[in-house]
């Protein structure tokens, strides 16, 4: 970050603290040094004026460093001679300006030649000397690509000078505005909590800022990918086989049968080894073995995900290979269905565990003993009696497990594979959502390109996908829970 | 009298209730099995985790010894220092060609000291990793003073011998192997028992930064150590706030409407989204739009804010409902207003929970790597960032994405380092756990 930007928000800290000091002092002054005279508390004069000082030049340069970057991109980008233009497209012309500019600004801050000099610079010496500073160019440097960077780099240096200005400007009136309010009998206390609250909304904001960032900007490249392939072959084709030469065959289906392929794997052992594991601890278990077992399963939940992908490459995968895959002929491959199916199951016990405990819990024991003065042994009235009272919220478990299994990355990255396949054979390696969406986003790709946007609406069904499942979990609950008293 | 006595079941069982019948025990056995299911399950889950814990280490402790070579070489000045005037410029002109030179020519006079023959020219060389010219070469420049004398140095050696010290390479494979022949590991043999060769306690291995594909020996975790730092760093000084500061309004002053209502569904949603669709947020958002460079830790820093912000949210949230409303109405009772109770007397009593769910939070963003990869974190970075703030801005690793990084690189030395890594990855989770139980354990009251 440029110098300048930095000391401006020093400068800018330097004077709320010192609106505070004297926002405290002017009301003490404006009471007789008499405390009991004011509204408030002094401290809340002293930050009624700090924040008034501010929090208006802070949210002016915030909006500022947020516009100046498009808006000088924008004046320079029309400057351009349109010899430059017709040859090849604004944005690559631009990008190329941008690159030249921050490599003329890495220069200077390397010390490698000094603003004077690169404001001067000349095409032929430039190369060599950013190639001297660390800075490496591709090609020749064009001069009117070399006159707009440096075109570029002046702008920048003023609008960055106008806005320490228009900053500094703004906290003095806000601390002169603070001040002139500030007197005995000024209600600073209620002024300073507003200014709280509306902090603390801000801040609950950023949820939805977040959500919706998530949708839109999915939602924005996926419609570029749209305009440049055709939405049905995305859905119902079987076939992903991607080229960067053009001509690609784009069809999620081989994704999303080998995703569900390993979840229903992943769930079919999590699900009965975690209810049975919680069962045992809430039902059969005295208080010394849950305090024991209980911490040992957690820690499972606590292992991250690249610790079970890389078990899952060394040990289990090979394991499978060598001792059920190739025996039967089925497959000769370390990485498989089988493979990151059993490591996200091992992943998921913790998780179907805790959730069906906490269910199984929450059933009454009335029930429970109601049962038992029947005549019911304790495996009859768990099976009778209050698995199917907890069973909506154990439903509600395993769609959450299964919406977690759907989405996860890293395991099926190392222990999966990377072709895209339809096959019933779980020795065999397929693929995954994630896995491609991974693949396609890092390479060295246009960005534009459909093989690299796919990954986008690849991302957007999956958030669907596993947004449908966790809204369906929570209705299910909700509706079919009973309300014990 | 009754018809009941009548209309008895003609084939109502007799016996005493002391002997099970058939059906009871039937029954009996069922329940015995059913606990027998419960007891298996959870022994699964264990070994599970002792399987996983007990590959981990075998795996992975090898990479914290290294095979190093420590003989004495002269550092001849006409070689080194050709104007003999110490000069760190002129210093700086002799390339590690001329180093690797100096080491040849010393391990060549250290085995005809003790009487030990190659079998091929060039064997003794080979058995030096291509690293170790250029730690000589910083230890020369950092003391220009050593050039002249003989100094005792511990070189690394090279990835095959290595291996063949930890039982990955043997006289078979090496026979197959275009890197190392059986000649020289016999004469890595021979070093061995003159005690030149020797597996030496390594920790470089957390300190020094990565290495290229053909160097495992030299391979290190300290950029990405640093680069999980400054994301820590970035997450607790942007989580913690704005998740306290979002808990405490939705909490004490949020009126219950709609609008909450949607914000709170928000927040529980985002909880459950995978952790890949993070990562494509801050790919858009964060260096598409904003323009920030790839794999800086303060990308996967902002990322990682988002995704640990549900965490934060939920457990502060429910740290604050643990406090009893009657410290609220005693804080409003002396005439503090609502904000003044909430800040000065509900919030210290939170705090312990606060910090604890934050401390996790903590942990699992630790652990994420997928976001990680989609902001450009794969690529190889040499270079330690720099100093904070501009070192939040230069190309770095993150600890998993160093180990998922290794796994896709041929050697098999790798496999040794990424367990390794993951050795440290969980040991610095563990320290973090641990350190929040003591917290809550310590400072959390029971109203």
């Amino acid at each position: 970050m440029p110098f300048l930007v930095l000391w401006t928000f020093v400068l800018l800290l330097v004077l709320s603290a010192a609106a505070y000091a004297l926002g405290r002092r002017r009301a003490l002054a404006s009471a007789g040094g008499d405390p009991r005279r004011l509204h408030s508390l002094p401290g809340h004069y002293g930050w009624h004026a700090a924040l008034w000082a501010g929090v208006p030049a802070l949210a002016l340069a915030g909006l500022w460093l947020v516009a100046q970057p498009a808006l000088i991109e924008a004046r320079i980008g029309a400057a351009l001679p349109a010899a430059l233009t017709e040859a090849r497209d604004r944005s690559l012309v631009m990008s190329d300006v941008g690159r030249l500019a921050r490599g003329l600004d890495l220069a200077v801050a390397r010390g490698a030649m000094t603003e004077a000099e690169a404001a001067q610079a000349q095409p032929e010496t430039l190369r060599q000397r950013l190639g001297a500073a660390g800075v490496a160019l591709g090609g020749e440097i064009d001069p009117p690509l070399l006159a707009a960077a440096q075109d570029w780099r002046a702008q920048a240096r003023t609008g960055n000078r106008l806005m320490a200005g228009a900053v500094l400007a703004a906290a003095l009136a806000g601390l002169v505005f603070g001040l002139g309010r500030t007197h005995a009998g000024f209600r600073a206390r209620n002024a300073v909590e507003t200014g709280v609250k509306a902090l603390l909304i801000v801040s609950a904001l950023v949820a939805i800022l977040t959500t919706a960032g998530i949708v839109l900007s999915m939602l924005f490249e996926t419609r570029n990918f749209f305009a440049q392939y055709d939405w049905r072959s995305f859905f119902f084709s079987a076939t992903w086989s991607p080229n960067f030469h053009g001509n690609s065959q784009l069809g999620i289906l081989p994704l999303l049968w080998g995703t569900l392929y390993i979840s229903f794997i992943a769930l079919a052992f999590a699900v009965p080894v975690g209810l049975f594991a919680a069962i045992f601890m809430s039902e059969y278990a005295g208080p010394r073995t849950r305090a024991i077992v209980k911490p040992l399963i957690e820690v499972l939940a606590g292992i991250p995900t690249i610790v079970y992908g890389l078990f899952a490459l060394i040990t289990v995968g090979p394991l499978l290979r060598d001792w059920f895959a190739q025996p039967l002929g089925l497959g000769t491959s370390g990485s498989s269905v089988m493979t990151a199916g059993l490591v996200m199951g091992v992943m998921l016990i913790p998780f179907v565990s805790s959730l069906s405990d906490d269910i199984i819990n929450a059933v009454p024991q009335s029930l429970r003993d109601g049962s038992l003065g029947l005549g019911a042994t304790r495996s009859e009235t768990i099976r009778q009696v209050v698995l199917p009272a907890a069973l909506p919220g154990i439903v509600g478990a395993v769609l959450l497990a299964a919406s977690r299994a759907i989405g996860e990355t890293m395991i099926v990255v190392m222990g999966a594979g990377a072709a895209a396949q339809l096959s019933m054979n779980p020795f065999e390696a397929m693929t995954t959502v994630t896995v491609k969406i991974v693949s396609q986003l890092t390479g060295d790709t246009d960005f534009a390109a459909p093989e690299t946007l796919v990954a986008f609406a690849l991302g957007l069904t999956l958030f669907t996908i596993t947004l449908g499942l966790n809204v369906l979990a929570l209705w299910i609950v909700r509706r079919y829970r009973e309300q014990y008293e | 009298m009754t018809d009941a006595a009548l209309i008895a079941a003609p084939d109502a069982p007799r016996g005493s209730l002391l002997a099970p019948d058939a059906r009871t025990r039937r029954r009996n056995a069922a329940e015995r099995r059913f606990a027998l299911y419960g007891k298996i399950a959870v022994g699964i889950g264990i070994a599970a985790l002792v399987t996983l814990i007990v590959s981990v280490l075998t795996n992975g402790l090898g990479a914290f010894r290294q095979a190093y070579l420590t003989f004495p070489v002269e550092l001849t000045a006409d070689r080194l220092d050709p104007s003999g005037a110490r000069d760190p410029e002129a210093l700086r002109k002799v390339t590690t060609i001329g180093y690797a030179a100096v080491i040849e020519a010393a391990l060549e006079r250290a085995l005809a000291e003790r009487g030990i023959g190659a079998e091929a020219a060039g064997d003794a060389a080979a058995l030096v990793s291509k690293e170790a010219p250029a730690q000589l070469r910083n230890r020369v420049l950092a003391e220009p003073g050593l050039i002249g004398g003989a100094v005792e140095v511990s070189l690394l050696a090279a990835g095959r011998i290595d291996g063949y010290l930890k039982g990955r390479v043997t006289m078979q494979s090496a026979a197959l192997d275009r890197n190392v022949t059986p000649e020289q590991l016999r004469l890595a043999d021979a070093l061995k028992e003159a005690g030149v060769l020797s597996l030496k306690l390594n920790p470089s291995f957390v300190t020094a930064p990565d290495a290229s594909d053909q160097r495992p020996e030299a391979a290190g975790l300290g950029v990405a150590v640093l680069g999980s730092l400054y994301m820590m760093i970035v997450v607790l000084v942007l989580a913690l706030p704005i998740g306290v500061a979002a808990s405490i309004w939705l909490e004490e002053f949020a009126p219950k409407n709609r609008w909450t209502d949607l914000i709170e569904v928000n927040i529980s949603n985002l909880a459950a989204v995978p952790s890949i669709v993070f990562g494509i947020l801050g790919l858009a958002i964060f260096i598409n739009f904003a323009g920030l460079p790839q794999s800086a830790p303060i990308v996967g820093g902002l990322v990682l804010v988002l995704m640990t912000l549900p965490t934060v949210i939920i457990a502060t949230r429910a740290a604050l409902r643990a406090v009893p409303p009657s410290i609220r109405d005693a804080a409003l009772g002396v005439g503090a207003s609502k904000m003044q109770a909430v800040f000065h007397h509900v919030l210290p009593l939170a705090m312990p929970g606060i910090l604890t769910g934050t401390i996790i939070g903590l942990a699992q963003a630790l652990g994420e790597t997928a976001p990680l990869l989609l902001i450009g974190m794969v690529a190889f970075v040499r270079d330690y960032p720099g100093q904070p703030p501009e070192g939040f801005f230069d190309p770095a690793s993150a600890l998993p994405v160093q180990v998922y990084n290794w796994t896709q690189r041929a050697d098999p030395a790798f496999v040794e380092r990424a367990s390794g890594a993951v050795i440290v990855l969980l040991a610095f989770l563990l320290v973090m756990n641990l350190a929040a139980i003591l917290l809550r354990r310590r400072f959390e009251r029971r109203w």
